[in-house]
């Protein structure tokens, strides 16, 4: 069972409280760029297995999206952050950091 | 003009726990900034109640504020006067941004009354509702069974719950099941 806190309400609820909205952080190539890139960011998906940050939204709650921070092979939950802003937070790097010592960093 | 109903016409349902389909029930969705001082002004105008903290409703005479989201309240008003407490609320919030909408008759409300209250549902929502965690004046946004709900509670044992109007029916069925007479195992 993933547990997740939604950073908007506060609440820390199961899984099923709230909707998956994919990777997270992706740089959005529109109509006028070029076609790899076009491709890349519709398609192309990190999928590792270990750490991943995500987008999800408190669908059953407060309707709000945000962002987390998982272990897609274990589940464990680093950390869940605003849903506005690009990059993981400093805290949520180091959070993982210090689960992960030998995780390479975002990006 | 039409003569309103809701959506169950005031279903009882008699179990372990009382089901009740509250009737017409005034409610209107307000959102914007929560900590603008105008919006606090026009909702205290309206209802005579100051903005609840995160996952709060605050009650009076006049009516209820509840806590949605970081941006929204639900106002608890008589049905009758939802459309002149909407326009009186739309004066006062005048050059800000803001929506105000009559959402009285898209919702169906629901009391679930009686000892075994909070294990009807837990039943349904993924939330811890033992005493010390669930208490008068809480409200959560969850789901029953598969429908999304907000529900609080309004004194011990006793419980209000909003839903859309459209699932109304399926909702009084849900909680009419949950509140059987011999299901409520008495865990709380
Ligand atoms: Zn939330």
């Amino acid at each position: 069972m993933l547990m997740l806190k939604c950073p908007n309400c506060g609440v820390t609820a199961e899984e099923t409280e709230f909707a998956p909205g994919g990777e997270a952080h992706l740089t959005r190539f529109a109509s006028g760029s070029e076609d790899q890139a076009f491709s890349d960011y519709l398609f192309a998906r990190k999928n590792p297995r270990g750490v991943h940050f995500e987008r999800w939204r408190h669908a059953f709650g407060c309707g709000k999206w945000f962002h987390a921070a998982r272990c897609t092979a274990t589940l464990e939950v680093f950390g869940t952050y605003t849903g506005q802003t690009s990059t993981p937070p400093d805290d949520i790097t180091a959070a993982v950091k210090a689960k992960r010592p030998e995780w390479e960093g975002f990006k | 003009m039409s003569n309103a109903i809701s959506i169950l016409n005031g279903a009882t349902f008699d179990g372990a726990v009382k089901i009740t389909e509250a009737g017409l029930r005034g409610m209107i969705t307000l959102r914007g900034d929560l900590s603008s001082v105008q919006l606090k002004s026009a909702v205290s105008a309206v209802v005579g109640l100051g903005i609840p903290t995160q996952r709060k409703i605050n009650r009076g005479p006049k009516g209820g504020v509840a806590w949605m989201s970081p941006d929204e309240l639900l106002l608890l008003v008589d049905y009758d006067n939802a459309d002149a407490i909407v326009a009186e609320i739309t004066t006062a919030m005048a050059g800000e941004h803001h929506m105000a909408v009559n959402v009285s008759d898209a919702r169906a409300v629901f009391l679930i009354e009686g000892q075994g209250a909070r294990e009807v549902l837990a039943k349904g929502a993924p939330v811890d509702l033992s005493t010390d965690a669930f208490r008068v004046g809480d409200l959560r946004r969850s789901r029953i069974g598969q429908l999304a709900a907000a529900f609080w509670m309004t004194e011990d044992d006793h419980f209000e719950l909003v839903c859309f109007r459209s699932v109304g029916a399926f909702m009084f069925d849900w909680l009419s099941n949950a509140a059987r007479e011999g299901s409520v195992p008495k865990y709380f």
